[in-house]
C-alpha cells in the first residue's frame, strides 16, 4: 500500500532500507515542506497491515443522526482502504479492520488515546523555545485538539512515562496496554540546523501493535502550533473518516463594556484559542467578520466615520478597502467559494435585498427583490446556491435560491421563526438560528427537513461551520446591561458544547477554511 | 445680532428662573452627555455655545423645543403609531422653523433579534419616521437615515421596559 511520492527528502541519517509504514525498526521518514501551499503535499501512508482484526474497536451507540447524514449527500463506501473518507458515516464499516470512532451517533464512549511528550533527538534553543519544551507542547496541541473534539478521552500526559527517541517507531505496546489506551501517538521534534523545526506524528492500534499512518512537517519556528495541529488532524481523520479540522483560525469580535457602550474590535486567533491579535482599535463598532477563502483576507462591516459599509481587510497588510462605492447601509458580507464574489446585503428607503459584487469592486448586482427584509446570504460549498433569510411571508424564515437570484424556494417550515442560515462546507447540513422563546442553534437538511435543535440557552446566535463540516460555532449572549456575549462550539451531534476561550468576550465567530 | 439676541435670551431667561421658583420650564437643556450615541462627538455641547446658551437650529435647541427627538416601536414593528405621529409632528413643526436644517433619523432595535436582521429593522424604522416627516412637508433631501440596528440601546435591562426604549428612532440634528 506504499504510494511513492515525488519530492520527499528523506535524511541520510535515518534512511531505512526497510518498507516505510512497517512500522518497526529504524525510522524511514517522508518529510513533507508546510511551506508549500498544495494539499497534495500532505501523504497519508497507508498501513501495511492490511486485513489485520483489530480487537479494539470503539463502536459508539447511534442515534437518529444516521439517517440526517445519510440523507444528505451520501459517500460511497470503499471497500477495506484504510484511507479516510470525509463525511461518510463509518459506523456500519469496519472494513478498514482496524481502530474506528463512530461519529455519526452520540457519543458516549470517546477512544481512551495516550499522546506522551514528543522527544527531541537534541535539546536544542529555537526562536519558539527549547525543543524540550516544545516537545511538551506539542503533546498538549494534540492532546487538547483531540480532547476538545469530543471524540477522544485522551490520558493526563503527567500521568504517562516518558519515551526516548529511538521509541518513536519502537513503540513499547505493553505498557501502552496498561494503561487502556487504545490507540497512540508518538511523535518527535527537532530543529534542523537552517532554522526550521521536523516534527514527526506516528499513530499506532494499541491492540493490535501496528502503526495505522505517520506524517512529517517542516515548519519555521512561528508555525510550530501549526505542527501540532497537522499531527492532530492526522489521528482525527484516520481514525474517525471525518475531514480535518483542527488546523485553522477563527475571526470574531471582541467585545467588552456594558451593552450600552460596548467596545468592538476584530480578532484572529487559531481555532484553541492561540496566536490571538486585535485587528481594528476599537474606535468604531465593528460586526460580522468572515474569511476571504484563500484567507488572505477579511470581509466585515463597520461603522467607521458614521457610515455602515462593507470593508475587505487584508490581513498581511492591515488595508483594507470599501467594497460597495456610494451605497447605503451596507452589511452581512461574506465571499463565495472561489473568492470572486462577495455576497452583501444593502438597505434602501427600508428594504433590504441581497446583491452580489464582484470581490475586486465593480458595480453590485442585485439577487433580491421582495418587499421583505432579505439578508444573510451564504453560499453552498459549490458555488451554485445561496441560502438566505427573508421576511417576505411575514417572520424570517429561510430560503434557498440559484446563484443568479433565481429560483427562490422556502425550505424552513417548522413552526417559529428562523435566521443566519449558514451552508456547510459539506454541503449536507444548514446551521441556522431559531427564534421563539429564546434562540438556539439548529441544523437541517438543504431541502429543510430533518430539522435538529443543538442548544437551550437563552440567546445563542450567529453559527459558523468548521471546515470539516462536523462543528458549529456561535455566540451566547447573557441578560442585563452586564450580560456578556461569548463564543461556544457545540457538535453537530448536539454534543460537546462548550465555551472557547478568549481574552474578553466575544460575538460573531467566524470559522476559516483549514489551513493548506 | 445674534450674539445681542443671545446675550437676552440668557438675561430673560435667568430673570424667570430668579422670578418664578416654583414655575419650572417645560423642556430642560440637555444634559451634556448624548443618550442617542454615536452621531454628535462632542455630546451636545457644542450646540451650547461658550456660555451654555442654545443656540437656534441646532440639535440642543430642537430637542427643547419639540415634544421628543425619538419615537418608539411595537415589537418587530415599523409603523408610527398615534403617539408617534404627535411626536413627530413636533419635529416637522419645528424643522418647517427651520428650513435650512438637516436631520439624520437613526434607527435601532432591541437585542431580542438577530444581528443582520436587526440592521435592516432599524433602516425600516429610520425610513418609517422619515417618510411621515416628509409627508408632513419636510424635504426627503433635508433627511438622511442610518441603522444601528441593536448596537446602541439607550437602556441595559433585559426585560419588557428596557426593551420598549431601546425600540426606536431618533431624530438628531446635524451641524
Amino acid at each position: 500500500m506504499f504510494r511513492s511520492i515525488s519530492g520527499l527528502r528523506v535524511p541520510g541519517s535515518l534512511q531505512s532500507g526497510r518498507h516505510p509504514g512497517e512500522g518497526r525498526g529504524p525510522i524511514g521518514e517522508a518529510l513533507v515542506t508546510m511551506r508549500g501551499l498544495s494539499s497534495a503535499a500532505f501523504p497519508n501512508w497507508a498501513p501495511a497491515f492490511a486485513g489485520v482484526e483489530s480487537g479494539v474497536r470503539a463502536v459508539l451507540a447511534s442515534v437518529g443522526l444516521m439517517a440526517l447524514v445519510a440523507g444528505g449527500a451520501a459517500s460511497a463506501q470503499d471497500a477495506p482502504a484504510p484511507v479516510p473518507q470525509a463525511g461518510a458515516p463509518a459506523a456500519a464499516d469496519d472494513q478498514s479492520g482496524g481502530l474506528v470512532v463512530d461519529v455519526t451517533g452520540g457519543i458516549s464512549a470517546p477512544m481512551p488515546i495516550a499522546v506522551p511528550v514528543m522527544p527531541t533527538s537534541a535539546v536544542v534553543s529555537t526562536p519558539a523555545g527549547s525543543t524540550d519544551v516544545l516537545g511538551r507542547q506539542l503533546a498538549d496541541i494534540v492532546t487538547n485538539d483531540l480532547r476538545n473534539s469530543g471524540l477522544f478521552t485522551p490520558l493526563a500526559p503527567g500521568q504517562l512515562r516518558a519515551i526516548g527517541f529511538p521509541e518513536v517507531t519502537a513503540p513499547g505496546f505493553d505498557y501502552w496496554g496498561s494503561t487502556g489506551a487504545q490507540a497512540l501517538v508518538q511523535g518527535f521534534i527537532r530543529a534542523n540546523g537552517d532554522g526550521n523545526l521536523t516534527v514527526g506524528c506516528y499513530l499506532y492500534d494499541v491492540s493490535s501493535r501496528a502503526e495505522l499512518t505517520r506524517q512529517g512537517f517542516v515548519v519555521p519556528p512561528s508555525d510550530w502550533r501549526r505542527a501540532g495541529h497537522k499531527c492532530a488532524d492526522m489521528v482525527y481523520t484516520r481514525l474517525t473518516g471525518e475531514g480535518a479540522y483542527f488546523d485553522s483560525r477563527v475571526v470574531y469580535v471582541s467585545e467588552t463594556g456594558p451593552k450600552n457602550r460596548r467596545i468592538k474590535r476584530l480578532a484572529i486567533m487559531d481555532q484553541d484559542g492561540a496566536n490571538h491579535r486585535f485587528l481594528t482599535n476599537g474606535q468604531s463598532i465593528v460586526l460580522t467578520p468572515r474569511f476571504a477563502p484563500n484567507q488572505q483576507s477579511i470581509v466585515y462591516m463597520s461603522y467607521v466615520n458614521n457610515r455602515p459599509a462593507i470593508y475587505v481587510y487584508d490581513i498581511g497588510t492591515g488595508r483594507q478597502r470599501l467594497v460597495v462605492q456610494n451605497a447605503s447601509l451596507t452589511f452581512a458580507p461574506r465571499f463565495s467559494p472561489d473568492g470572486r464574489n462577495i455576497l452583501f446585503s444593502m438597505a434602501q428607503g427600508g428594504n433590504t435585498d441581497v446583491y452580489r459584487v464582484s470581490s475586486q469592486g465593480g458595480a453590485p448586482q442585485r439577487l433580491t427583490n421582495s418587499p421583505g427584509i432579505d439578508t444573510g446570504g451564504s453560499y453552498s460549498p459549490d458555488g451554485s446556491k445561496i441560502v438566505f433569510e427573508s421576511d417576505r411571508s411575514g417572520g424570517q424564515q429561510i430560503y434557498v435560491m440559484n446563484a443568479d437570484g433565481s429560483n427562490q424556494q422556502r425550505i424552513s417550515f417548522g413552526g417559529g421563526r428562523y435566521a443566519t442560515p449558514v451552508w456547510s462546507p459539506r454541503g449536507d447540513l444548514i446551521a441556522f438560528t431559531k427564534l421563539g422563546g429564546g434562540f438556539r442553534i439548529g441544523i437541517m437538511s438543504p431541502s429543510g427537513g430533518g430539522e435538529k435543535l443543538l442548544t437551550n440557552d437563552w440567546q445563542d446566535e450567529g453559527p459558523s461551520w468548521s471546515p470539516n463540516g462536523r462543528v458549529i460555532n456561535f455566540f451566547r449572549s447573557g441578560r442585563g446591561g452586564g450580560g456578556k456575549a461569548d463564543l461556544w462550539s457545540v457538535d453537530l451531534t448536539g454534543v460537546n458544547e462548550r465555551k472557547i476561550p478568549t481574552p474578553l468576550d466575544g460575538s460573531d465567530p467566524a470559522w476559516g477554511p483549514l489551513r493548506p | 445680532m445674534a450674539k445681542f439676541t443671545t446675550t437676552l435670551l440668557c438675561a430673560t431667561a435667568l430673570i424667570a428662573v430668579a422670578g418664578c421658583a416654583k414655575k419650572r420650564p417645560e423642556t430642560l437643556p440637555p444634559a451634556p452627555v448624548d443618550s442617542s450615541a454615536g452621531v454628535d462627538p462632542t455630546g451636545g455641547l457644542a450646540n451650547g455655545g461658550a456660555n451654555g446658551a442654545i443656540v437656534p437650529g441646532s440639535d440642543a435647541d430642537f430637542r427643547r423645543s419639540v415634544q421628543s427627538n425619538t419615537v418608539n416601536f411595537a415589537l418587530d414593528m415599523y409603523d408610527i403609531d398615534p403617539t408617534a405621529r404627535a411626536i413627530l409632528d413636533s419635529q416637522a413643526e419645528w424643522l418647517a422653523r427651520n428650513p435650512n436644517v438637516r436631520i439624520t433619523i437613526e434607527g435601532h432595535c432591541d437585542e431580542r433579534g438577530t444581528r443582520e436582521y436587526n440592521l435592516a429593522l432599524g433602516d425600516r424604522r429610520a425610513n418609517s419616521a422619515k417618510n411621515y416627516l416628509a409627508a408632513r412637508g419636510v424635504s426627503a433631501s433635508r433627511m438622511t437615515t442610518i441603522s444601528y440596528g441593536s448596537e446602541r440601546p439607550v437602556a441595559q435591562g433585559s426585560d419588557d421596559a428596557a426593551w420598549a426604549e431601546n425600540r426606536r428612532a431618533v431624530t438628531i440634528v446635524l451641524n
